[in-house]
């Protein structure tokens, strides 16, 4: 498996995300032009320029029209795929993080970062059909959990938002109400920062992962913990086969001890788990430097990660994975 | 105390109350904070045994008698001549100066109290003025004020001594008779201290024993591994048992900082260093021996830092520990220091130097004793710019006879490596070269059990080459040299035996730029680990002496310390913490294979336990070599039987999780296809996900850009 490596950014990668197609993946860095990508082969197809800020995650429309990312500046904005025109921009008070289209793409959530006296907050903006008759005004806005909420998705239905941050408690969410309906158990929980949040191809159950060196499989409806993946390294991204009984995982050392190791101790590898037996099945070296994102082909052909060293890695498996037994 | 209750009585309780007490959870039974219902824990009584000088207060006055008795007006002069005799020795507290005066007559009662800042202050000032001259009618009587209490509280009347009635003890060497023939080994990580068995057939530890907070620094096996050592700031613990770990025996020593056992593990040698209270003076020393069985105090050993800091530096924070090296093998017959010019040598039947006075020796530099016999090997360095040459030599305790020396001259440094058996002695002798601008290094090899302990010179091919490591064979007849320069030395391989001369140095190969800086030998021999630690993260090769081949190189990234188990079964290698990632260690089999990995943070310590050596003799055991197949038969049949054990169980727990997963999926795509509909609706009608497979169409499109048309010339000059 030779990997394609894709130089388009110049700051370490934050978040990758293909199109339900699978044809297309669009990357988001610290630099802040998010970037897409033919996903087959890895050449550059466009930015999306207009960010004045490290863009921390995006979300793409279901008929792969419309993007909508999150940035530091304290924006998230609606993008058309195909000419890379800013639709609109919502504005905020503090950093942008986490985006998410709801089924249907007529909602989308969007989280905030605690910033200056703001504390963090959960907000849903109804997304309209027409870009000409969008507006910015909240459906509904949440607050209540301490520190940075790294990730927000939807809950079967659009019925609850799904979140996870610093404190380490994934919470599930009436998104109507916005009342807390569930809370992850502190002992079989998390122990540190959740840094990523994947669901699975269905939605039915979802994957998380934490600097706790863990990453967690929850049921999404019951959030019933079902599996847990040990590492040795902080886990900054994870990512779910939709068709094979596999899970990925990714992460490595602090990238600020990065320079005082050597790379060898850092384990900057996606590794590869098996979903049921949470057995290590293999790893996939290459990236100088923690792994930050991570993100399945929808096909499940094919994989990409995104790193610190700002590199896109696009990894076509051979056939041989196919037939891996344990 | 809580009040006893029987057994019998529990059940009836429950019983009236319709508890089934098997029932009952006892760990999920949490006390209120602060309350222990008068049940002392372990740990407590190990805090209220404080030793006395602590607890009173009073361990740091002294009581000076035959003082002279003086009337009031020459009160204030006496006062003086005692403060300043006795604030040389240390700082006296505030006040601490007291001489009670008789109310009648006015006089001073000849007698005074001196409190000093710490116990070893006033101890000091015991020993040093006791029988101090103030004058000639005067010689001062000085005392612990605790031992007044002491002795006073001797009963006037002897009682006889009760017998209690003889207790067996536990099989403290119950570990050895396991069944599987495993080994154990202890590890430190983080606050807990764990001793699992290497239950290499499984692939992972098997749990015996596990305590936080066992030791306040380190632990230590004795050396036959009968006992495990803890260090506290009260003094030192031995632990032991048959199926559990129980305290057997505790050694007071306030602030206990380095223990050491005696060879045999009859003695328990503890050490401390105490901050003087004037930062000008040098540290004090308090060594202690214990019989480890009764506990007792055998000798005490006090003094200055300085006395005990000659001979060699570095070592274990500033000392060169152990201090005392035992000698005579495993009987824990002698024991010895060096000192300025003196070698003392003592033996543990009445714990006194050998003909009461030491062994001199102008300068001494180094000793040490041989593993298994009574002798000493001394190394004295070049005395007189040259004059006198340095000499290496070999004393037979307790005769003091001297039974070999041998004479080296332009000797820049010596270091003394015995054989396990005491066969043999390597010195790795370091020379000037003419010019005295470098050194070069060769070995003389002294054969200790032939007549007359014949010497031979050994200089590598390359003299220039550096030494950089040096090993016996244990047991056996080889040694291991690494030599040349770092990023890729030289290994060789001798032997002091060679093929038709048996009284010759032999070498059998030379490796060439290995990645290695030490060397590991199982303690059967004839296996060696070249291993590249520290500049090398761990470079492991695994080397067959006997075959002269590699068996097999593997890496431990990081690998700070490796250690062969007693038998030489299998290696730990671990990373402890001096690196901040990947502590841990792994466990190989001897020939280089990793069996299992274990990852901790903060890890301290791995130590197996060991082995006292095997009753086998040695022609016993050359027969079971021999015919290893027939005796391996069995043991094999039961690996055989163990891994098929494993492989089922295994199948049926990946055909539970099957199962369990299984569940879960035929769950959710119930629910999916329960709500199927209403995704639906959210989607405008547009039908849900995966029911519509989508196609990939290959569409080509070909584009005109541009048509052109150009008239060539075909040019046919010649024609």
């Amino acid at each position: 498996m030779r990997p394609i490596l894709m130089k388009g950014h110049e700051r370490p990668l934050t978040f990758l995300k293909y199109n339900r197609d699978g044809d297309l993946l669009f990357s988001c860095a610290k630099d802040h032009n998010p970037t897409v990508w033919f996903a087959d082969n890895g050449e550059r197809l466009g930015t999306y320029r207009g960010h004045n800020g490290a863009v921390w995650c995006c979300d793409v429309s279901r008929d792969s029209m419309c993007l909508i990312t999150g940035s530091a500046d304290q924006t998230a904005k609606l993008w058309n795929v195909q000419t890379g025109a800013q639709l609109f921009s919502f504005n905020f008070d503090s950093p942008a993080r986490a985006v998410d289209f709801s089924v249907g793409d007529k909602l989308a959530v969007i989280t905030t970062d605690p910033f200056m006296e703001l504390s963090s907050a959960i907000h849903v903006k109804r997304i309209a059909t027409d870009p000409a008759e969008q507006t910015g005004e909240s459906v509904l806005v949440i607050k209540g959990p301490q520190g940075r909420i790294n990730r927000a998705v939807w809950g079967p239905l659009n019925k609850t938002i799904i979140s996870g941050g610093e404190d380490a408690v994934v919470r599930i969410w009436d998104s109507e109400t916005g009342k807390l309906l569930k809370e992850s158990d502190k002992e079989a929980g998390h122990k540190k920062t959740i840094t990523s949040l994947m669901k699975s191809a269905d939605g039915s159950h979802f994957l998380t992962g934490s600097l706790d060196r863990s990453a967690k499989l929850w049921d999404t409806r019951s959030l019933t913990l079902i599996k847990t993946y040990v590492t040795e390294r902080p886990v900054n991204a994870v990512a779910m086969s939709p068709l094979l009984d596999h899970v990925v995982i990714g992460g490595g050392q602090d990238a600020s001890h990065v320079t005082t190791t050597d790379h060898r101790a850092g384990k900057f590898e996606a590794k590869f788990f098996e979903k049921i037996l949470q057995e290590e099945i293999g790893g996939v070296k290459g990236h100088f430097g923690p792994i930050n994102a991570l993100a399945f082909n929808p096909d499940g052909r094919s994989f990409s990660s995104g790193g610190e060293d700002g590199y896109v890695r696009l990894h076509h498996f051979d056939t041989e994975y196919f037939n891996i037994k344990i | 105390m809580a009040d006893v209750i029987s057994m019998e009585e529990i059940r009836a309780i429950a019983s009236r109350l319709d508890i089934d007490p098997s029932q009952i959870d006892l760990n999920s039974i949490r006390l209120p904070p602060g309350e222990d219902f008068g049940i002392k824990s372990d740990d407590d009584d190990l805090h209220e045994e404080d030793p006395l000088e602590y607890d009173s207060g009073f361990g740091n006055i002294i009581v000076v008698d035959n003082l002279p008795v003086v009337p009031r007006e020459k009160f204030e002069k006496l006062e003086g001549v005692v403060r300043k005799i006795y604030s040389q020795i240390g700082v006296i507290k505030e006040d601490g100066l007291w001489m009670p005066v008789d109310p009648e007559t006015q006089k001073t009662l000849g007698y005074c109290f001196i409190e000093y800042n710490t116990p070893q202050e006033a101890e000091l000032a015991r020993e040093k003025t006791n029988g101090y001259k103030l004058d000639r009618a005067h010689i001062f009587a000085v005392n612990m004020f605790d031992d007044f209490d002491r002795f006073m509280k001797v009963p006037d009347e002897w009682a006889p001594p009760e017998t209690k009635p003889y207790t067996p003890g536990e099989n403290l060497q119950q570990w050895l008779t396991d069944e599987k023939a495993r080994d154990q080994f202890v590890i430190r990580a983080g606050s807990d201290t764990e001793v699992l068995w290497n239950d290499a057939r499984h692939m992972k530890p098997e749990p015996v024993y596990k305590r936080a907070f066992w030791t306040e620094s380190y632990v230590q096996w004795s050396p036959l591994g009968t006992y495990l050592a803890t260090v506290h700031r009260q003094g030192a613990a031995v632990w032991g048992g048959a199926s559990t770990f129980n305290r057997l025996m505790r050694y007071a020593h306030p602030q206990v900082k380095l223990i050491d056992f005696s060879p045999g593990e009859k003695f328990l040698v503890t050490y401390s260093s105490h901050e003087p209270s004037n930062p000008r003076d040098t540290h004090r020393v308090v060594l202690n021996i214990f019989d480890v069985r009764t506990g007792k105090v055998m000798r005490d050993f006090r003094g200055s830092a300085d006395e005990f800091a000659i001979g060699g530096t570095g070592g274990v924070s500033g000392v060169n520990w152990p201090i005392f090296r035992w000698g005579g093998g495993k009987e824990d017959k002698y024991f010895a220091r060096i000192g300025k010019n003196v070698v003392s040598v003592y033996e543990t039947e009445t714990f006194t130097l050998i003909d009461k006075k030491s062994l001199k020796v102008e300068n001494v530099m180094d000793f040490s004793w041989s593993p298994t016999d009574p002798i000493l090997s001394l190394f004295v360095p070049e005395l007189g710019g040259g004059n006198q040459p340095a000499r290496v030599s070999l004393v037979q305790i307790p005769g003091k006879e001297e039974l070999r020396q041998k004479n080296l001259f332009s000797v820049s440094d010596c270091k003394m490596y015995w054989q396990s058996n005491g066969d043999y002695l390597a010195v790795k002798v370091d020379r000037y070269t003419k010019t005295k601008k470098s050194t070069y290094t060769g070995f003389e090899l002294f054969r200790i059990k032939e007549r007359d302990i014949p010497i031979e010179v050994l200089e590598l091919e390359n003299k220039n080459d550096k030494i950089i490591a040096f090993a016996w064979e244990p047991k056996g007849h080889r040694f291991a040299v690494i030599h040349g320069d770092s990023p890729r030395p030289d290994i060789s391989f001798y032997s002091m035996r060679s093929g038709n001369n048996a009284g010759r140095v032999s070498k059998l190969t030379t490796l060439k730029g290995k990645q290695a800086n030490a060397l590991f030998w199982s303690p059967t021999g004839r296996f060696i680990i070249l291993a590249g630690l520290k500049g090398f993260n761990g470079q492991l090769e695994f080397y067959n002496v006997d075959e002269l081949e590699t068996m097999a190189t593997a890496e431990h990234f990081m690998a700070t310390d490796i250690e062969w188990d007693p038998t030489g079964r299998y290696v730990a290698t671990s990373v402890t913490s001096v690196h901040e990632m990947e502590n841990g260690f792994n466990i190989w089999s001897f020939n280089g294979k990793l069996l299992y990995r274990i990852l901790k943070d903060h890890f301290f310590q791995f130590l197996w336990r060991p082995r006292p050596p095997s009753f086998l003799s040695p022609e016993k055991e050359e027969e079971i070599a021999k015919n290893l197949k027939k005796y391996s038969k069995k043991y094999e049949a039961e690996d055989q039987d163990v891994s098929m054990l494993l492989s089922e169980q295994d199948r049926e727990k990946r055909k539970m999780l099957k199962d369990e997963w299984d569940k879960w999926v035929n769950e959710w795509k119930r629910l999916h296809e329960e709500e199927k509909l209403e995704r639906q609706k959210l989607r405008d009608g547009e039908v849900s996900d995966e029911e519509e497979e989508y196609e990939a169409k290959e569409i080509e499109v070909e584009e005109l850009l541009d048509v052109s048309e150009e008239i060539l010339s075909f040019d046919f000059g010649q024609e």
